[in-house]
């Protein structure tokens, strides 16, 4: 086998240590830190993929930040979402 | 010849030109940016939805726990095993297609083909056990969980959820002729990889949005 051929092995093999870890930390004692990690390990599962799998990691800049971009409108999208949703009612008398 | 990353895969000698490119990078970058800026309005679809999951969570934590632990875990987490394994062999049916290996690329993809159906046969079991659950809209008997706002996560589970595999049911489609035209030499390789790289990123695309779905809706039990 080729070592690009085994990168890509070795890449699944991290993404399904990463599903062990996120179905392992659902029953940890995280509490309320829970679905934080989670998403943060769905991060990590989601940039191992667009790296090697989606071949992100061949391209030139521009065509990378093109890969990206719907990440930035994605986090304005949240943020301004979550930014309703938790002050209901703070600034009420 | 670029100023990419080195990689082996980024001397793209085996591009068959076309117009209006006049060199093969050129015509690559074009390529994988076109279907980037498509993945981008996909993840925009898909991102909107989960948007509004959070917003469900952080106005009603409770009854989202609530109706979370009754999503079927294991089904989804043995799906996520799943539809990751068939983008290695997606990976693996790209990367022969890029050393001119038709046979192998046709036989890797016919197996991530396997695994995208399998996922798919365990999403109806799981749906099925939905509904003897009473958790789906409209129809069956309505189980108690389905009132208030867990009712809202659950029926943004099935819309998700029915919404991705939509999505992988056309990359099973884009994948059968993908091997099809690989197989049939009606696609010539090396020269005209780029139709296995595209159906590729398309079908990782599809596993992306799982990565997220599955933690957002089967996880979010806290």
């Amino acid at each position: 086998m080729s070592r690009q051929a085994m990168t890509l092995v070795g890449v699944w093999v991290g993404l399904m240590v990463l599903l062990t870890l996120t179905v392992a930390a659902t029953f940890g004692p995280f509490g309320g830190w829970t679905p934080a990690i989670n998403m943060v390990i769905a991060f990590c599962k989601a940039a191992l993929i667009y790296w090697f799998f989606m071949h992100v990691r061949e391209q030139g800049w521009l065509a990378r930040l093109v890969a990206v971009a719907a990440i930035a409108w994605l986090l304005l999208l949240l943020a301004l979402t979550q930014a309703d949703v938790l002050t209901r009612g703070a600034f009420s008398h | 010849m670029t100023d990419a990353a080195p990689s082996a895969a980024n001397r793209p000698d085996y591009v068959s030109l076309r117009e209006p490119y006049a060199a093969p990078t050129q015509q690559r970058d074009a390529d994988f940016m076109g279907m980037y800026i498509f993945l981008g309005t996909e993840a925009m679809l898909f991102g909107a939805l989960f948007c509004l999951v959070f917003a469900y969570r952080s106005l009603h934590p409770e009854a989202v726990a609530v109706a979370a632990r009754h999503m079927q875990l294991w089904i989804g987490a043995a799906n996520t095993a799943i539809i990751l394994t068939s983008s290695l062999f997606v990976a693996l049916g790209v990367h022969s297609a890029r050393q001119g290996a038709r046979r192998a690329t046709g036989g890797f993809f016919l197996l991530a083909l396997a695994l995208g159906a399998a996922f798919l046969v365990l999403k109806g079991i799981e749906y099925g056990l939905d509904y003897r659950d009473g958790l789906m809209p409209v129809i069956g008997q309505p189980s108690p969980v389905r009132n208030g706002p867990a009712g809202l996560f659950i029926d943004l589970y099935f819309v998700a959820t029915g919404l991705h595999a939509l999505h992988l049911t056309i990359g099973l489609i884009v994948l059968a002729v993908t091997a099809t035209l690989v197989l049939t030499r009606a696609k010539r390789l090396p020269e005209q990889a780029v139709v296995v790289e595209m159906a590729g990123l398309y079908w990782h695309f599809v596993d992306v949005v799982w990565v997220f779905a599955f933690p957002i809706f089967y996880l979010a039990r806290g």
